[in-house]
């Protein structure tokens, strides 16, 4: 090796990067991004996802990228629409039989799948089969297992009839993609070429997929639901917040979830930004809880629980984690959906009263300042999983109940070994954890007390005869009025009995840049992407795109 | 020679045995397994299903049996299939009966990681070697100590906060160049040279950020070996011959100084498989790092023990060429002079 051969090693690698810098785009012109404009077909929606999705078959993957995507190449038979009622999607009618155990399905006529084939009964019948199949390595099929006898008396009728009538039925109805039966009879689901290369019915179909890096879908022509106005939606994988949020400033990307600072400290303060990206909010579909365990003292007397619901401020907690961006709630069912009980309302924050409680559970207040009952100290450990907001969460609990006197240790573990270690074994004091909120009101699967085996999900512990008895009644009653009569009593068992604190549901805040119209603000029950189908780019907001054929 | 060459080879078979061992215990030792990620823990999902995927895999039987399937597996060459619900293979990819191909997770990630990491170790090892130089030969005066500094800021310097602040500067405010990624959107429709050129530009980044930590160690090694040699009776014997100092230091000298650094390329070998989880995930490049990180939180076992053999494999072959490499640039060590 000498010093030329050096020398020019790095006069190539100098030049190259000048060639580089060089090569470089020319300032943009300004655009109106606030104009009216007029509905235009084409154009291309670049969006950025945290994860890959793992695969398109939705009964079978359990991620959620995956659940978007395969979101806009399949339909089920009913749908949400934008206030979350029961919607016609491959199907234009049902009707519930007068013993309530038997659904029939009309379909819609002339359906067809991307390929031309027709879609039928055969095909929801196909499907049904599938996901009850034991082969079949699916973790949603007892729903579906639950259905005694499927039939097709026409290419236009699918039937199932229930062994007793099963109230969440309409909405599982609504999660179960229809397959298509031509391609699949023959292959083995679990491992198939489909999961990566699906054949649907919905607005769009699969184009390409860059493994790792991105998943492109285009208008499918022949779709059953209509057609789009975008004509690409590209979904970019970018597992890092922060790269995602300088491709949305750079403008190479149009939509993103965005986190509570960016929402309130960095938009407000960045007027190039207000320009060219608009926001929104709304409410997420889950909920933050802090859970007891409820087989371990002292957490099985519901005055220590009241107690530790009084002491915790929930809107402190709302401000100081998600900066204000979430509600409190009082019930396990979305703020202003039938189901939430409008009677109800959060644990306000109240030390003295939390203290009173206590007292009356036998815990009194030593010379050192902390609560003891019999010599012993009131403390114990919440526990969490690797998630930014809920170990904060617990910071600000620990803090407020130090303040009465209770000491409080945080520890925070790894996914996996939290569930198997912690969880499942039920060697944990309290949890800082979330739950989804359903559009389904059903939650036997959490409180009923016949589901507390390891692996089950009512691990806190929970045992409440009148809430069995609700549960129960409320999975077999069609009747919507009387459903969500059933559905509110169990609310207020459940906060009056206080085996968790609710803390808080967060909205869900999305950054979309102003070239894409027709997003709906505020944003419907169902969220902005309800109506993605009708979302537009007007030819003059359009990118320079080199992707346009 | 020869007979020390077969030997070390063969010491490889239960050397890889050890290894494989080790981390399957260790790998079982942490709780949980696929059925328990943070999607599974779903009210919709239930226990047996769960239990059914367990059963499937194994995952009920006692690890040292999981382990002879294992190996009965990997004798035949067969990596098996990933945990995740894709079911992608391992290593290779496989066709099904009507052609449809489905490509191995390491096959996909594995030449990314490959050449950014060789495209590193090149540039480390060149301007390593040129700044090395520079400080032994000017010992002790400012240009020395100014090539320390810099080094060894570029190896406290956190990587992922100098990424995003060059990510902003070239990115958002000039646009210079690309943010994340390996490709810009339509890729497709370059030519052959335009998408040579787009790759490089989306390299520029990462391979700069994941360079800058390796310079300080190696300029200082090539920088203390040098010293040592400039001190040397046949270098006092070059000057007093009346050499020219440029060939001095860049003939007789360098090439001297650098001999250490063939173990140091045949350690890096095993690194060179290896990624950055944190460069990675910024960066949104889908490489070894980031698969082999998902796979841990996974629990997807057949990945993790994929990834592992393989690293153990190169890591054995990666010390045997550096050995063989040694042997073959010193005379010295060739004759057994020195061990």
């Amino acid at each position: 090796m000498n010093k030329k051969f050096l020398f020019s090693n790095f006069f190539a690698i100098f030049i190259s990067s000048i060639f580089l810098i060089s090569c470089s785009n020319d300032a943009t012109e300004v655009v109106d991004y606030d104009g009216e404009y007029k509905k235009d077909l084409g154009g291309n929606l670049i969006n950025a996802m945290a994860g890959e999705p793992s695969n398109l078959i939705a009964m079978i993957a359990g991620d959620s990228a995956s659940s978007v995507i395969a979101g806009n190449i399949f339909n089920s038979l009913l749908k949400y629409d934008e206030n979350l009622n029961y919607a016609p999607d491959l199907a234009e009618s049902w009707e519930i039989s007068n013993n309530q155990k038997t659904i029939s399905f009309k379909l819609r006529k002339g359906l067809q799948w991307a390929d031309g084939k027709p879609l039928t009964s055969a095909d929801v019948l196909f499907t049904w089969k599938l996901i009850t199949d034991p082969n079949t390595r699916t973790p949603y099929a007892s729903d579906y297992q639950l259905v005694k006898k499927a039939s097709t008396p026409d290419p236009l009728t699918f039937k199932v009839t229930y062994e007793s009538s099963y109230a969440p039925a309409l909405d599982t109805w609504t999660s179960l993609h229809i397959l298509p039966k031509h391609i699949l009879k023959d292959e083995d689901i679990n491992n198939t070429f489909f999961s990566r290369k699906p054949i649907g019915s919905n607005y769009y179909k699969l184009d390409e997929w860059l493994s790792g890096q991105q998943v492109t879908l285009k208008a499918n022509d022949k779709s059953v639901s209509g057609a789009p106005l975008i004509k690409k939606l590209i979904s970019r994988i970018i597992p890092d917040t922060s790269s995602q949020f300088l491709e949305l400033t750079a403008d190479n990307i149009d939509v993103m979830n965005i986190n509570p600072i960016q929402y309130q400290r960095v938009f407000p303060a960045r007027k190039d930004l207000q320009q060219k990206i608009a926001l929104y909010k709304e409410l997420g579909n889950g909920y933050t809880y802090l859970g007891f365990n409820l087989k371990k003292a002292p957490f099985d007397d519901i005055r220590v629980r009241q107690a530790l619901n009084y002491a915790i401020d929930k809107d402190e907690v709302i401000k100081g984690v998600l900066l204000g961006l979430g509600e409190a709630i009082s019930s396990p069912y979305k703020p202003g959906t039938r189901w939430n009980n409008p009677n109800l309302s959060p644990y306000p924050y109240n030390p003295s009263k939390a203290l009173k409680l206590l007292a009356d559970a036998g815990y009194i207040k030593d010379k050192n300042g902390s609560l003891t009952r019999d010599g012993k100290p009131l403390k114990f450990e919440i526990i969490t999983n690797q998630n930014k907001q809920r170990e904060m969460t617990a910071v600000l609990i620990q803090r407020r109940l130090q303040e009465i006197g209770i000491k409080v240790s945080i520890r925070v573990i790894e996914w996996a070994s939290f569930v198997n270690r912690f969880i499942k074994t039920g060697d944990f004091d309290v949890v800082v954890l979330g739950w989804g909120l359903s559009l389904d009101p059903d939650q036997y699967n959490i409180w009923h007390s016949s589901q507390q085996g390891p692996g089950q999900f009512n691990f806190l512990g929970y045992s409440n005869k009148t809430v069995d008895q609700l549960l129960e009644l409320g999975r077999k009653e069609l009747n919507i009025l009387k459903r969500e009569k059933i559905y509110r009593e169990f609310s207020k068992h459940l906060l009056e009995d206080s085996p968790i604190v609710y803390l808080y549901a967060g909205y869900g805040l999305s950054a979309v840049h102003k070239r894409v119209k027709g997003i709906k603000k505020p944003a419907p029950p169902a969220g902005i992407y309800h109506n993605n189908y009708d979302w537009f780019i007007p030819r003059p907001l359009r990118r320079n795109e080199i992707l346009e054929q | 020679m020869i007979s020390y060459l077969i030997k070390r080879i063969l010491w490889m078979i239960p050397m890889l045995i050890g290894i494989s061992l080790i981390s399957f215990f260790i790998m079982h030792l942490a709780p949980g397994d696929v059925t328990s990620n943070e999607a599974s823990f779903n009210p919709k999902a239930s226990e047996e299903s769960r239990q059914k995927l367990r059963e499937l895999y194994n995952l009920d039987k006692p690890v040292i049996i999981q382990y002879g399937l294992w190996v009965k597996r990997i004798v035949q060459l067969d990596f098996g299939n990933s945990f995740a619900s894709h079911q992608k293979p391992v290593l290779w990819e496989r066709k099904d009966k009507s052609g449809n191909i489905t490509k191995g997770l390491i096959q996909e990630s594995l030449p990314i990681t490959l050449m950014i990491n060789l495209m590193g170790i090149f540039i480390i090892f060149s301007i390593s070697i040129v700044l090395g130089t520079l400080s032994a030969v000017r010992q002790n005066t400012w240009v020395d100590r100014s090539i320390t500094l810099f080094v060894f800021i570029g190896f406290a310097i956190p990587g992922f906060w100098l990424a995003l602040l060059l990510m902003y500067w070239t990115g958002v405010s000039h646009q210079w160049l690309p943010i994340s990624g390996l490709h810009s959107p339509g890729f497709q429709n370059l030519s052959g040279f335009g998408q040579f050129i787009d790759l490089l530009k989306h390299l520029v980044l990462p391979v700069s950020i994941s360079s800058l930590s390796g310079l300080a160690g190696i300029s200082l090694y090539v920088r203390n070996g040098m010293l040592d040699i400039l001190h040397q009776d046949f270098i006092i014997t070059a000057r007093s011959k009346g050499l020219k100092e440029n060939k001095i230091v860049f003939i007789h000298a360098l090439k001297n100084a650098i001999l250490p650094l063939i173990t140091i390329i045949g350690l890096s070998i095993p690194g060179l498989i290896g990624g950055s989880v944190i460069a990675e995930s910024i960066f949104a490049i889908p490489g070894m790092g980031k698969l082999f990180y998902d796979s841990v939180l996974m629990r997807d076992f057949p990945v993790i023990m994929g990834i592992l053999t393989i690293g153990s494999v190169l890591t054995l072959i990666g010390t045997l060429l550096a050995d063989i490499g040694y042997a073959w640039a010193d005379p010295r060590v060739r004759k057994g002079l020195v061990k």
